[in-house]
């Protein structure tokens, strides 16, 4: 900043360098305070939003609420159980559906595939995850739901898995690339065909890891409310076929949020702490096995 | 890396073997992927048809939405998405970008590892939580407090102006950006992670003070990758669905004022495709998706583009 350096100016410029030195300090101080004002502040609504969760829910939770369907309105008490169960059932075959669709997928991926059509199909997938959930389900909507003429459980299921299998691809695919060469070498060397050690020693390599992919598959999946609106649609009582809508918590929590009913506002509250509980444990399994993954 | 993938691609012989059978399942399923995709595109187009034949480009340019009359256009939808998206990002971005920073150049190793989990937990949060929260808790203190205040210090302003619903653009922008944060976050973190330590030290070595590391060796590295990140952020923005339906008021206004309710694109999907009136109402409905769908297919290519470039191979793009 000062390109004169003659020996009769030595004290002007020790004085300016000094006094940038200290505004450099001044700025890399703010700067500091600055990023963790923003940790804050991120983590200041999310704080909030989790303390509002567990206050009100664990407030309005009860026994009752596990067991009992929804009362009619202007009735107290009542349940979610149906939409807990309808949840299960709805994550359970989109889990069916989607997951070995990703997982084979990504064993082409990673031990077939040439690099050229791998790298397509991989980028399908990611662009794949960022549709919103909504149009997944207004696509099922059109594909399912009308030539079936009714809304059904099949439907949301089958929605659930498109959203799913993109996500398992992907980290499965990442899990086996990771598994060593000399492996596969190995036990291809002692005469066990390609198939078999793709399966028992690859796949079986990266359990855990895939694993913890599936395990974020289904957590992502199980908050999902937007692609089931047109396609399970929601049912105010149990369901007995698969052909017939069916209750999801999530749905259930939207209906009854927007409900201008105290009771009801109290019964989305517990189902928003029973999802979040819900969420965190898996995530937190899945964390649990990414690490023990890693490890190894 | 691409030496290693490349080595064990593995050719079979032909002819009915175990090994045919087994590869060409994971063909059919991989391939699956694509044929999704197109499907997709295919059944959004097909199914809009008779409101892209009806309107074709006004729609985008309408004003009205009236299942009556049968007249749609998608404006207001457009508008609303577009304004509450943007604005969420441009609170979000800093926020997150300064959290990542934090999380990897600042705090010590092991407060950073458990912000930085504390964030992905959060964003596991479902969106229809958010929208609980949002309208039984944010917006009657926006209605209370919030609009209030701002209507007394910075009312001249026309963007606070009007009455104080609770429900409105401003609190549809504010879920927006409380959801979009985390994952910027944690994107933008990953893609900080990526920059080499001798990046770092070259600058430490040539004695710069930590910010002046960070803006002269770390963001300029790293600044596809964040770019990438936050476009990631600015796709989910704008399909997100439920938080936004529950608390931006639903109404296809445009109105300059933060405090009037307005209407997004994945809102008025999720509030009329079950109850549709007529056919053409529902095509108006597909034509609104299909725009959706090419908007978010657009940038999320995008996105990923910038996040490959910063690394090709690496596990981050599996995150998502």
């Amino acid at each position: 900043m000062n390109t004169m350096t003659s020996a009769n100016q030595p004290v002007v410029e020790q004085r300016t360098a000094l006094r940038s030195l200290f505004l450099r300090n001044a700025k890399n101080t703010i700067m500091t305070l600055l990023m963790g004002g923003a940790l804050l502040a991120v983590l200041f609504p999310l704080g909030l939003i989790f303390v509002h969760i567990m206050k009100m829910g664990l407030s309005s939770i009860s026994l009752d609420f596990f067991l009992h369907i929804p009362r009619p309105t202007g009735e107290a008490g009542g349940g979610m159980a149906n939409g807990m169960v309808g949840s299960m059932v709805l994550i359970g075959m989109a889990s069916l559906l989607g997951i070995p669709v990703g997982i084979f997928g990504a064993i082409y991926l990673s031990e077939y595939g040439g690099s050229r059509i791998s790298t397509v199909i991989r980028f399908c997938a990611d662009v794949l995850s960022g549709i919103p959930s909504i149009i997944t389900g207004m696509v099922v909507y059109s594909m399912l739901v009308v030539p079936m003429k009714g809304f059904s459980a099949l439907a949301g299921a089958f929605a659930l898995a498109l959203i799913m299998i993109p996500i398992v691809l992907r980290t499965t695919e990442e899990q086996l690339k990771m598994v060593p060469i000399s492996l596969r070498e190995a036990s291809l060397a002692l005469g066990v065909p390609l198939w078999r050690t793709t399966l028992k020693v690859t796949l079986r390599s990266a359990l855990t890891g895939v694993t913890t992919g599936i395990l974020l598959a289904i957590a992502r999946v199980a908050g999902e409310t937007a692609p089931l609106i047109f396609t399970a649609l929601g049912n105010q009582f149990w369901s007995s076929k698969l052909t017939q809508p069916i209750a999801a918590l999530p749905l259930q929590i939207f209906s009854f949020a927007i409900a201008p009913y105290d009771d009801w506002h109290r019964l989305a509250w517990a189902g928003a702490l029973v999802l979040v509980v819900t969420m965190f444990a898996l995530s937190l399994t899945a964390r649990y096995f990414g690490r023990t993954g890693h490890k190894n | 890396m691409s030496d290693v993938t490349a080595s064990h691609r593995w050719k079979i012989e032909k002819g009915l073997s175990g090994d045919f059978i087994f590869k060409a399942v994971t063909v059919l399923f991989a391939f699956s992927i694509l044929v999704i995709l197109m499907l997709m595109l295919y059944e959004m187009v097909s199914q809009s048809l008779p409101s892209l034949r009806k309107f074709g480009g006004h729609f985008m340019t309408g004003m009205d939405w009236d299942a009556v009359q049968e007249q749609f256009g998608a404006l207001p939808f457009i508008y609303g998405s577009v304004i509450s998206s943007v604005l969420a990002l441009l609170l979000a971005t800093p926020l997150a970008v300064g959290t990542a920073l934090f999380i990897t150049e600042i705090a010590p190793r092991r407060l950073g590892g458990f912000a930085a989990s504390l964030v992905e937990l959060l964003a596991a949060i479902p969106s229809v939580i958010y929208g609980l929260w949002g309208i039984l808790i944010m917006t009657p203190w926006l209605q209370q407090t919030a609009q209030p205040l701002l209507q007394k210090y910075l009312g001249f302003l026309p963007f606070f102006q009007g009455p104080a619903y609770g429900v409105s653009m401003l609190a549809g922008v504010l879920i927006l950006m409380i959801m979009v944060v985390p994952i910027i976050t944690s994107i933008t973190k990953e893609v900080l992670l990526a920059v080499p330590r001798s990046q770092r030290e070259a600058a430490i070595a040539l004695g710069a003070t930590r910010w002046e590391m960070i803006r002269m060796a770390v963001l300029p590295y790293g600044k596809s990758g964040i770019l990438g990140a936050v476009i990631l952020g600015l796709g989910r923005a704008i399909g997100e669905t439920m938080a936004v339906t529950m608390v931006i008021g639903n109404n296809p206004k445009i109105s300059l004022s933060l405090f009037s309710p307005a209407y997004t694109m994945p809102s008025v999907i999720a509030n009329e495709f079950a109850e549709a009136s007529s056919p053409l109402h529902s095509a108006a409905l597909m034509n609104i998706g299909l725009l959706l769908l090419v908007i978010t297919l657009i940038i999320n290519a995008l996105a990923r583009l910038l996040l490959w470039s910063m690394s090709r191979g690496a596990a981050r793009g599996a995150k998502l």
